[in-house]
């Protein structure tokens, strides 16, 4: 497959299926997904609950690997979780044991660095999130917003260059959430990451995205692929943004409908 | 303020109890041989805490006469012999239990023997500690050592089986080797479940200690109220029961106040 793998793709998928059993059936979570995302690119996959785009961001990071189909980052194919691909899940998972500082360098202990390398590294990402003020606090006494500020400096430390964010943002309260995404875009400005980024928000992911990739509902496959070229800051009530949000309303709906349909019928697994 | 009412309310059924008892033994409704006036049970409590002969220079310090009372040498008997007990129960019971949480192959080979092996009291113990350990403090801290090996074992097993997955995860996205997961995500992630293991444990040993010194030693907290029994002290009895009950207050104080102390990460003990 090799041969087939764009040089400018910094992650490559191609012909990616997940099949699942059911009750004895198959359940094609992913079939026949082909994306290539380019060094940098912001990329929102957007879909239904069920429509298989956790799946497909979990395959990407290594952690369920594809039926079949091949995933490849900077050319070398995907066969195990690793840091090169930092991973911020939605439930925010910072180690509850540790204090801010010390989720932050975790992953630089695990690469072995330096005691005084790690001390400025942290430092600098607790600038760099406004987290100074809470460095010796554990997770339990930060809010939500807090929380997932930290992980993504954990995620950061890792100095990897690409990002995978599962909905990320989908437990904060709408104020909270539009400050952490203007955040995330002046992070990814400034480091230049490939971000891979699964949100069930039109709005999240016309807001942030260079590219917003729809899914469909089960089968998992890519409905639409759109660019979305509005200029930064996006002004999320101008008419351009309107009009573009509610092509792809249509869209989804469609697939809501969809999903709806199959749980009715009873047949909806999740 | 609202504190101190609250202390003066937690107050009020002890001493009405106390009343009760007080009217009890001196009204004459029971026969004060059986059940001694609060008075009674003081006094006698104060000579079982002094010390027996008068304070000697040449004898040694003002601090080691203090402590030569035959309560102070029962209470550090007793206790010894559950420190001793509990740090084998658990020294064994902690790296089985790991082993038991993290493999399934481990789990798979022991927890039927465990099974079987788990609803046996460890007063049950009590004629085979003899025979294999006679009398003494063996037979006593192998009892004890029972008492606090499978509490603590059933929840670190626990604890490790239950580990969120989600931290798991972040473990091996971030690189993690296999040792490096065990020793920083399983090990502390199940802590909060193996502290309440040793709390458990800790207060089987301290049943245990008491019956076996009924059994097997001849001095400790156990045996000197049994002691008392056949002399029909009774007010040494309710000394000695409350000494139980006050040491055992004390050790499960200052558990919970180490396992808070060492889990104030941790959401569940913000109440506690």
């Amino acid at each position: 497959m090799t041969d087939m793998t764009h040089a400018s793709s910094h992650i490559s998928i191609q012909g990616v299926h997940k099949v699942f059993q059911s009750g004895g059936q198959d359940v094609y979570a992913l079939k026949a997904i082909d994306l290539e995302i380019p060094r940098g690119e912001f990329v929102c996959l957007l879909g239904p609950s069920g429509c298989g785009k956790s799946t497909l961001l979990n395959a990407v990071a290594g952690f369920s690997l594809p039926s079949s189909g091949a995933i490849a980052v900077e050319g070398t194919a995907v066969s195990a979780p690793g840091p090169d691909r930092g991973m911020v899940f939605q439930e925010y998972a910072l180690f509850p044991w540790m204090t801010v500082e010390q989720n932050i360098a975790f992953g630089l202990q695990i690469k072995g660095e330096a005691k005084a390398a790690i001390q400025a590294k942290v430092s600098g990402l607790l600038d760099l999130l406004h987290l100074q003020d809470f460095r010796k606090r554990y997770p339990k006494d930060l809010s939500g917003g807090m929380r997932q500020r930290v992980a993504i400096a954990r995620v950061l430390a890792l100095d990897s260059p690409i990002m995978l964010m599962d909905e990320p943002f989908g437990a904060l309260d709408a104020l909270t959430r539009r400050n952490l995404q203007d955040e995330l875009l002046r992070l990814w400005t400034e480091l230049r990451k490939t971000i891979l980024f699964v949100t069930h928000s039109i709005e999240e992911a016309l807001y942030l995205a260079d590219r917003t990739v729809v899914m469909t509902y089960r089968p998992g496959t890519i409905k639409r692929d759109l660019r979305v070229d509005l200029p930064r800051p996006r002004d999320v009530a101008s008419p351009a943004f309107n009009a573009l949000k509610k092509e792809l309303s249509l869209l989804l709906m469609e697939e809501q409908n969809r999903h709806e349909q199959d749980e009715f019928r009873g047949t909806a697994v999740d | 303020m609202k504190r101190y009412r609250h202390a003066a309310s937690g107050i009020l059924v002890p001493l009405a109890a106390l009343a009760f008892w007080h009217l009890l033994s001196t009204k004459g409704w029971v026969n004060a041989t059986i059940l001694p006036s609060p008075m009674q049970v003081l006094t006698k409590w104060w000579a079982y805490l002094r010390p027996l002969e008068a304070f000697d220079p040449s004898q040694g310090s003002y601090l080691k006469w203090c402590f030569t009372g035959e309560l102070i040498q029962d209470a550090m008997g007793s206790l010894y012999r559950v420190l001793l007990g509990f740090a084998i129960g658990t020294g064994l019971a902690l790296p089985l239990g790991l082993a038991m949480g993290y493999s399934k192959v481990a789990y798979g080979l022991f927890n039927p023997l465990i099974q079987v092996l788990r609803p046996i009291p460890p007063i049950a113990y009590i004629p085979l500690s003899i025979l294999w350990f006679g009398l003494g403090n063996p037979p006593a801290v192998f009892l004890i050592s029972i008492g606090a090996f499978f509490p603590v074992l059933m929840n670190t097993v626990t604890g490790v089986q239950t580990v969120d997955s989600i931290y798991l995860r972040v473990g091996r996205n971030l690189g993690a080797s296999r040792f490096t997961q065990f020793t920083r995500i399983i090990l502390p992630a199940a802590t909060p479940y193996i502290f309440t293991g040793a709390r458990i444990g800790m207060g089987t040993a301290f049943i245990v200690v008491i019956v076996s010194e009924m059994i097997a030693v001849n001095n400790g907290l156990g045996y000197r109220i049994l002691e008392a029994r056949e002399y029909l002290w009774s007010d040494k009895i309710i000394a000695g029961m409350f000494t139980i009950g006050l040491l055992g207050l004390g050790i499960d104080t200052v558990m919970s106040r180490l396992s808070s102390r060492l889990l104030r990460w941790h959401r569940g003990l913000e109440q506690g």
